[in-house]
Formats: structure tokens, sequence, C-alpha cells
């Protein structure tokens, strides 16, 4: 028999967005009604998969050279970079990142997307790289523009780029959105105010930074992402 | 202590990102797919089907359904699973996702996992771990899909056992034969009416 495996502290609901609510039109018949089911971590929650270097091409982390056809896309370059961390702090190396968003003018390439501005044939806003022995992850892209959605009168989304992270087991994946420092749209949206949390939509903005920015080149934003973590860790070491 | 990074809704525009090989003339090019197993992956192929649904019934055509689970003699592909004594499958790492198409509809093609350790001396009856991710749903949920063709080591299970006897067939597939292939069938309902057990992991 093997030793029981250490917990990881349960996913913070105090943080995270609840299924049910209202003012984001599409939970209305999308959110579980039942209590979930608590259980006991097993190995089949501490466990998840973890992917090589090799399933993350280098250069899929610049989103600005991993689509080209014909030239440069449009829009404002920028550098997006951050460590990917547990709740005590400590970094999760080699984990796998993945990003999508629009383009700069505010239109994904998806066929469900009709906002009447222009595709970019050098855009497809979708990357991913694997963190270093950090927890670090860089990315360039180009800044996302904000687009109007369907939910409300007059409703639109702040510019945002969606991150998808797996961290150390299946329990501590993750599936969130970084904004942009300044952004008027932040305190209209029913998605970023989802979270019962200010503190923890706050924390859902990037900040801008003068070291990661690169003279003559691009402006940086540094974002850090927190995923669960344990009490203690039976490897310590 | 850090506070966890709170969940945000994956959108209705993940398919060129997460599941680009499902997307048309896209030049981006995917690591993760539905199909699980190589001809060499030890075990019984086989496939798991169902659909997503919401509160009214109707599909929904914009999810994301990602599973993990054991190989076939039920040992997972990760270092925390170190039984030396269960063989790891070098054809096998356990891990798919796809996104649900118009009827809501997902299928993967894998192995039939093999029971593996609860806590303390329990063991679990042979499962597949759900998180069904979509667009009108700000968190991801969580749920299993359980054998309907392991009647008796389901009713041993102590995370089944944990779930009113009455919701429990929401977690239970139903094996059928389908075209020469072995199928479960595991419909997902959000919301409403049997709605799936969807755990607090």
């Amino acid at each position: 028999m093997m030793a029981d495996p250490a917990p990881y502290r349960a996913r913070d609901w105090d943080v995270h967005p609840a299924y049910d609510y209202p003012a984001y039109a599409s939970t209305k018949f999308r959110a579980p009604k039942q209590e979930l089911v608590p259980i006991p971590h097993t190995l089949s929650e501490v466990t998840g998969p973890s992917f090589g270097r090799e399933a993350a091409p280098e250069g899929d982390a610049d989103l600005t050279v991993n689509a080209r056809v014909n030239g440069e896309p449009m829009g404002e370059r920028i550098i997006v970079t951050g460590r990917v961390l547990d709740e005590n702090g400590r970094a999760v190396p080699e984990t796998m990142v993945e990003i999508w968003q629009s383009n700069a003018a505010g239109r994904y390439i998806h066929e469900v997307d009709q906002h009447d501005a222009p595709l970019d044939p050098n855009f497809i806003g979708a990357g991913r790289t694997v963190t270093d022995a950090d927890g670090r992850y860089r990315f360039v892209t180009i800044k996302p523009g904000a687009y109007p959605w369907g939910n409300h009168h007059n409703a639109w989304r702040p510019a945002h780029i969606h991150f998808s992270l797996f961290g150390p087991s299946f329990a501590t994946r993750l599936v969130s959105q970084m904004y942009f420092p300044g952004d008027p749209l932040l305190e209209f949206d029913p998605i970023f105010n989802g979270s019962p949390s200010p503190e923890a939509m706050q924390a859902l903005v990037a900040d801008f930074s003068m070291e990661i920015t690169r003279p003559e080149w691009a402006l940086g934003y540094e974002w850090d992402i927190v995923l669960r973590g344990r009490d203690a860790t039976p490897m310590e070491g | 202590m850090a506070k966890q990074t709170a969940s945000q809704t994956v959108g209705p525009f993940f398919l060129y990102g997460l599941t680009p090989e499902l997307a048309d003339g896209i030049r981006y090019t995917g690591y993760t797919a539905n199909v699980l197993t190589t001809e060499d992956t030890a075990g019984e192929h086989i496939v798991v089907e169902g659909r997503v649904l919401d509160g009214e019934g109707d599909p929904v055509p914009d999810s994301m359904v990602e599973i993990w689970q054991a190989n076939a003699a039920g040992r997972y592909r990760h270092e925390e699973d170190d039984r030396a004594d269960v063989p790891l499958d070098d054809k096998f790492l356990g891990f798919g996702r796809t996104g649900t198409d118009r009827d809501g509809a997902f299928r993967f093609h894998t192995v039939k996992p093999g029971p593996v350790p609860g806590l303390g001396n329990a063991w679990q009856a042979p499962h597949i771990v759900f998180c069904v991710f979509a667009r009108g749903m700000l968190s991801h949920a969580y749920t299993r899909l359980y054998f309907s063709d392991e009647a008796e080591a389901n009713a041993a299970d102590p995370v089944l056992g944990a779930v009113d006897a009455a919701r429990r067939p929401t977690l239970i597939a139903e094996r059928a034969q389908s075209r020469g292939q072995t199928v479960y069938r595991f419909d997902i309902r959000l919301q409403g009416d049997g709605e799936t057990v969807f755990f607090d992991v």
C-alpha cells in the first residue's frame, strides 16, 4: 500500500467565481445548481498530465511570428511575462501555459465571431510555452483590442488574454484571463467582476513594467499566476 | 500565503487556441487530441462518447471536455504514482481534450483504466476524471465517469459512496457495442433534470 497523497488546499471559492452569476447571462442554463460533492484527494486528483518542452515549439511563444503569412501583424507589440507559483510562493516549473486572444482590432478568427472589425492575415492569436525552472513564462504578442459581446446593451469586453494552466496535478488545472491596467471597461465587465473578491479581481490585472519594457521595441507587462498549493509536501527537498 | 488566481471562463473562442485540430484552415497546431491511444496501447480499447447539455436540455456546442485516467493496469503516468509493481505503458499518457460539436457531442478513443488505489486500504473502481469548461461557466467543473460493467467495484467505490444514491446513475457510463467498437455513453448535464454530479475536487 502506498501512503495517502498529501491533498491540495481546497479551491478557494472566496476567489473563484460562482457558477451562477446572473450578470453574465450565459451562466443561466449552464450553472450547476446542485451542491458540489466534496471528495478527498486520491491518486486520481493529485496526478495529472505533464507535457515536455517538445509540446511547445519555441516559436509558439511569439505570437507576432508564429502565424506570419506575408508580413508582421498589425498593432502594438507587447511582452507578457510572469511566474507561475503555488499558494506557498513556490515556483511551478515545467508546466504548460497556453494563451489565446483577439487581434489588435478586437477580432478573433473564430467563425462565431462576427464583430465588424478586420481579421489580420498575419495573426492567429494562439500560443503556448512551458515554464522554466523558476516558473517563469514569457510571450511576445500584440495587445488585444476590446470587442462587443451580446451580454447586455452596449456590452464590451475589456482587452484580455486567455490563459490555460495545468500545474502539477489535475486538481491544479486553471483557466483564467489577464487584463491590462487602467482599462476603463473593467468596471463594467461581468466576467472580470465574477470573482467575489475585489482583491482577486485586481490580481487579474497585469502590471505595466518598465523593467520588462524593451527600449525601441515593445512595452512589457508582468502577470503572476497562483495555483493551488499543498499544506505539506511529502517529498521535500 | 498567496491567494489563488481567480478562474475565468474559457469563453466562446478557445477553439483555435486549445483545440486547433478541430478548426479549419488554421496553421497553428495543437499537442492534445481526443485519441489517447495508438494501436499498441495495452488494454481494452474503448470509445467514450456523449453530449454536454444545458439546463434546457439543449446541446452546449462550445464546451471543452478534458479527461485524465490511469492506464489499463491502473497506473497513472505521474511521479506521485510510483508503484513499481504496476506497469506503465509508454504508449499511453492518459490525457485527452476535445471540444463539443454543434450537437454538444464529444468522443474519446482510449482504453478502459484499471482500478486505482483510494485512501487507506481502499481501492477505487475504474474511472475517468472529467473536467468541463464552457462559455457561460466562470469556473470549470470536475466529474467522474464510472463503467456500467463494474457493478461490484462501483458498489465498493468510496467516491461513489459519497454521492446520494439517487444521483449516482449520472456518473455511470453504459456499455454498448457499436460498429464493432465498445462504446461507453456518458452525457454531461450541466443543470436541470438528471444534473450530473460535480465534485468539489
